[in-house]
């Protein structure tokens, strides 16, 4: 994907973080896609919440597939390693990269096209293995890139620019990982980065999988009168299911735990997830009753958002393993190697 | 009459026809190791079908005291088990030959031979008799067999009895079943039988050499070479691989004291998600593998080209069974070797690597990391189901304490700190390779890993020029591996005109062959090819003979175009030799074909090919 580099200028009143970095130390290339695309409000987003949570840039690694949501990662943290795959194999080879070296912080960046339909297997097995990653879909309805196609997502009866409606029922990536025992799942709205920061960073914190499905309408191809997944459509039938705020690990928690609609979830690095839910008895927390929750929106056509379930309780892929807390990849070879006298041992089992 | 013709020692073949699923599997390898630790060189092909309980399966052992360990299809003795294949096996026994039968039934009249001499022995009524579980009666029947076998060929039975102890160690009861009904086959065989005019007598041919399969020494070789992370699907016939690699991984990668695994095997939703794990983890700096068949490649055909394009390391075990499709999936060809080499769309090559038997799956594995590594690319190791599922004597593995893994060029954090700034595709060494950085090590080192168009800056392009030369740099890059890839190995024989070019599998029956040919005044000379890209060395062998046979296992001669179109020698060079029906080759597939060949060429003054004879079994 052709980037273009960002002037560098840093102005003495901008924040630091903990790292003593700013925020412009968190962004990557000038994007080039098209003007008011949803996805660059998600880039700025995670630019925000990888900031707020100050992690290195250079432990952060960057997962892409194939699509105009899998260029985004070009836009953020220039100091970060960044893979831009094949079209749907992005789950997988962060599976692998996570595997070989847990010490980074994975960022996977995907679309509806790329999750939803070609790296379908890919996404749910990432969530059965509950691989550490913030993976990110960032739902349009639309093959952009091929010029407007639906996509697995496109709700029956939305129509694309040529006036076609779709007619087959579309593949709901939050419904899909909570049957399928994902651990953190969320929806949001990419116009909506109020919500969108503190998910990302719960996301990040979460010990396993976090899905953040954000509806991110394209300007160019899905934005017109009969698509769901348009500006207009999305902030109309938006219902906050629930208010997330993030707390990281040393600060207060002002909460009072136990106030009505209020949920308190400790994550595994000690920081906290603080839920008002909006409606009535929502429990973030009730993977059964998140599922009837969702699905009576789903029948009335709103888009239920917040972080909608979460559960801290699951191990993840190394915690199953059992693998060492340290990467992997860096283990020196002498710990590796069984030696002669194993081999020369061994070999008498085979006479 | 029968004691007069008893000579020929260690020198006869035969084969067992069994029903899958009923424990002849055990019997089987009894009798093979209990050769084996009578120091004689014996080999086993374990011929069997795609399926878990009831159809035929077969099992041969050759016994050669010279070595020779290719298939033989001239069957001595034939041991039929199975009254599904009753009738061809009787058909398969070669002229004065023996056939033991179950004789608790009447035989078939009609199969009756007059050439060939039957040995009944009631094996079913017998252990019907003597056990009482069903299930047992079943299992037990196979270890009657064996202990007729034991009687009639001269098995030691004080080895087959220290076998039995080993493998059921505290496990009393099932050592005393087995050991009551090895008796009840060897004492009615006493009772009965002449012996016959072959049999076995020790030998120390042997020495201290082992007995092992493939999987395992590939296995084996992945956990010596350091790999930590394998993602695989389960496949035939590769999953014994992954099954032996965690079973070593357990024996010594696990750090009992912190309670952790050293290592992480990952069953994949598919051969595209394992591919696509091993990726991951060797972009992060891990030595990681997947193991996988045929129809696994073609899956991880897309990904091949990610890791070739972007120069990421990854090592693919290849256990090829036959194909188009899914093939026979419990049958062995050599039908991989163009997808391998030339895996995915656009310009792709790969490094192969073509091992012969478990003594070169355990090296070359261990070899395939360091290359994979040294040239940031894939490298697909290509061994096939008789390699990989039979056991193979061969010379115990070595290992050399001073073996240091070639990680290739991976940039330090120091050394990124001196850079003024790293750029992932330029500054190239003498195999064309440039540097790598490992994420999680400095952010100067960080630059994006992509699959679509980029200059050598690693930086996206669209311009033509940019593109071309990062493609030409990794031409030269795959050429350059050629010196380092493992050499063919080249037997000579003085006055030889005559080249038989193989690989793989194919080598035990080839070299078995070029003896046979020599003893009837055919000389040759083999050249085994062991690694792709080819070296100088394979041109040259084509060049200095007459004409050249390219032996290999599949129908449309891949190996002769893959010598065709990866070096100078010309068509008419190089002939066919081709059998792939599935079962390993054997030296009579060679020596018919050359011989047939080579009159047809002396008569016509033919020079080059022509259309291949296959065989029928």
């Amino acid at each position: 994907m052709p980037s273009i580099a960002k002037p560098i200028a840093v102005h003495p009143s901008l924040h630091r973080n903990a790292l003593g970095l700013t925020l412009r130390d968190y962004e990557g290339a000038m994007s080039t896609l098209c003007a008011g695309c949803g996805h660059d409000s998600i880039t700025a987003a995670i630019i925000k919440a990888l900031w707020e949570l100050s992690i290195q840039p250079h432990m952060i690694a960057k997962m892409s597939g194939i699509g105009c949501s899998s260029k985004t990662p070009t836009y953020f943290v220039n100091g970060a390693h960044g893979f831009n795959s094949a079209h749907g194999r992005m789950a997988a080879i962060a599976t692998g990269a996570n595997a070989a070296n847990r010490e980074l912080t994975y960022i996977g960046i995907s679309g509806d096209g790329d999750s939803l339909s070609i790296g379908l297997g890919h996404m749910c097995h990432a969530i059965r293995r509950n691989v550490k990653m913030l993976y990110v879909i960032e739902n349009n309805g639309v093959y952009g890139l091929t010029k407007g196609q639906f996509s697995a997502s496109a709700d029956v009866g939305s129509r694309s620019k040529r006036g076609e409606p779709n007619r087959m029922a579309p593949i709901d990536p939050v419904m899909l990982a909570l049957s399928i025992g994902a651990t953190f799942v969320a929806r949001s709205f990419s116009g909506d980065k109020e919500q969108l920061v503190p998910i990302l960073k719960a996301a990040i914190a979460h010990r396993g999988f976090a899905l953040v499905d954000v509806i991110s309408p394209c300007v160019t191809f899905n934005d017109h009168n009969g698509s769901t997944k348009s500006y207009l459509y999305t902030r109309k039938h938006m219902q906050k299911a629930t208010e997330a705020d993030f707390v990281p690990p040393a600060s207060e928690i002002l909460a009072t735990i136990g106030d009505v609609g209020t949920t308190t979830v400790t994550m595994h690095d000690g920081s906290v997830v603080r839920f008002t839910s909006v409606p009535k008895n929502y429990d973030p927390t009730d993977r059964r009753g998140v599922y009837d929750y969702l699905q009576e929106h789903a029948n009335t056509g709103s888009v239920a958002t917040g972080l909608l379930y979460l559960d801290e309780s699951v191990a993840d892929l190394h915690e199953m393993n059992q693998t060492p807390s340290t990467a992997l990849a860096r283990m020196p070879y002498d710990k590796l190697v069984p030696g002669t006298a194993a081999l020369d041992e061994l070999m008498e089992d085979f006479r | 009459m029968h004691q007069l013709l008893r000579t020929r020692v260690n020198d006869f073949a035969l084969k067992l026809g069994n029903v899958n699923g009923t424990g002849s599997a055990s019997a089987n390898g009894l009798l093979m190791q209990a050769i084996f630790r009578m120091g004689i060189p014996v080999s086993g092909k374990n011929l069997f079908p795609s399926n878990i309980q009831g159809l035929p399966t077969w099992y041969e052992i050759r016994v050669n005291k010279e070595g020779y360990t290719a298939r033989a299809l001239d069957y001595d003795l034939m041991v039929a088990m199975n009254a599904q294949t009753y009738a061809r096996d009787v058909k398969e026994v070669r002229e004065g030959g023996y056939l033991l039968f179950d004789s608790s039934w009447p035989l078939d009249p009609s199969l009756h031979r007059d050439d060939i001499t039957f040995l009944g022995v009631p094996f079913a009524r017998m252990c019907n008799e003597s056990f009482k579980e069903p299930r047992e009666r079943v299992l037990m029947k196979n270890i009657a067999y064996a202990g007729t076998l034991v009687a009639i060929l001269d098995v030691d039975m004080a080895v087959v009895e220290q076998l039995l102890d080993e493998k059921y160690g505290t496990k009393k009861a099932l050592r005393e079943s087995n050991l009551k009904a090895l008796r009840l086959g060897y004492d009615y065989a006493k009772k009965h039988f002449d012996p016959l005019p072959f049999h076995l007598e020790k030998m120390d041919a042997n020495g201290d050499k082992i007995l092992i399969d493939g999987n395992t020494a590939t296995a084996l070789g992945c956990v010596y070479a350091g790999a930590t992370v394998a993602a695989w699907y389960p496949i035939t016939p590769s999953t014994s691989c992954m099954d032996a690699f965690k079973v070593f991984c357990e024996q010594y990668r696990k750090d009992k004291s912190a309670g952790v695994n050293n290592y992480c095997i990952l069953q994949a939703e598919d051969e595209l998600g394992a591919i696509g794990m091993v990726i991951g983890a060797s972009w992060t700096g891990a030595r990681a593998f997947t193991s996988t068949s045929g129809p696994g490649i073609s899956l991880m055909n897309e990904l091949l080209g990610l890791a070739y394009y972007a120069e990421i390391p990854a090592v693919i075990i290849d256990v090829q069974r036959v194909g188009p499709s899914t093939g026979m999936p419990t049958r062995t060809q050599q039908g991989d070797l163009m997808a391998a080499a030339y895996a995915s769309h656009g310009d792709t090559k790969h490094i192969l690597l073509f091992p012969a038997n478990p003594g070169e799956c355990f090296d070359f594995a261990r070899n395939a990391f360091d290359l994979a590594e040294r040239f940031q690319t894939p490298v697909l190791m290509l061994t096939d189901l008789d390699i990989g599922m039979n056991d193979w004597v061969v010379p115990r593995f070595k290992w050399d304490e001073s073996y240091k893994p070639d990680r290739g060029r991976v940039l330090t954090a120091a050394e990124l700190e001196k850079l003024p700034k790293f750029q992932r595709y330029h500054h190239e060494d003498e195999n064309y390779v440039a540097a790598r950085t490992l994420p999680g090590v400095h952010s100067k080192g960080a630059f994006f890993t992509r699959g679509s168009g980029h200059n050598k800056f690693g930086g996206y392009t669209e311009i033509p020029d940019e593109y071309q030369e990062v493609v030409d740099r990794l031409l030269k890059k795959h050429k350059a591996a050629a010196k380092l890839v493992p050499a063919p190995v080249i037997t000579k024989r003085k006055g030889a005109k005559v080249g038989l070019i193989t690989i793989g599998g194919c080598d035990a029956a080839v070299r078995e062959a070029a003896d046979i040919l020599a003893s009837r005044d055919c000389l040759t000379d083999v050249m085994r090819i062991r690694g792709f890209p080819f070296d100088e060395s394979v041109e040259k062998f084509a060049h200095e003979h007459d004409s050249c046979f390219v032996i290999e296992q599949n129908r449309d001669a891949q190996l002769r175009s893959l010598l065709l179109l990866e070096t100078a020698i010309q068509k008419d060079e190089l002939r066919s030799i081709l059998v792939y029906g599935g079962f390993p080759l054997s030296a009579r597939h060679v020596v018919d074909e050359v011989r047939r060949q080579l009159r047809v060429k002396e008569k016509k003054g033919l020079r080059g090919s022509e259309a291949p004879q296959s065989w029928e079994e």
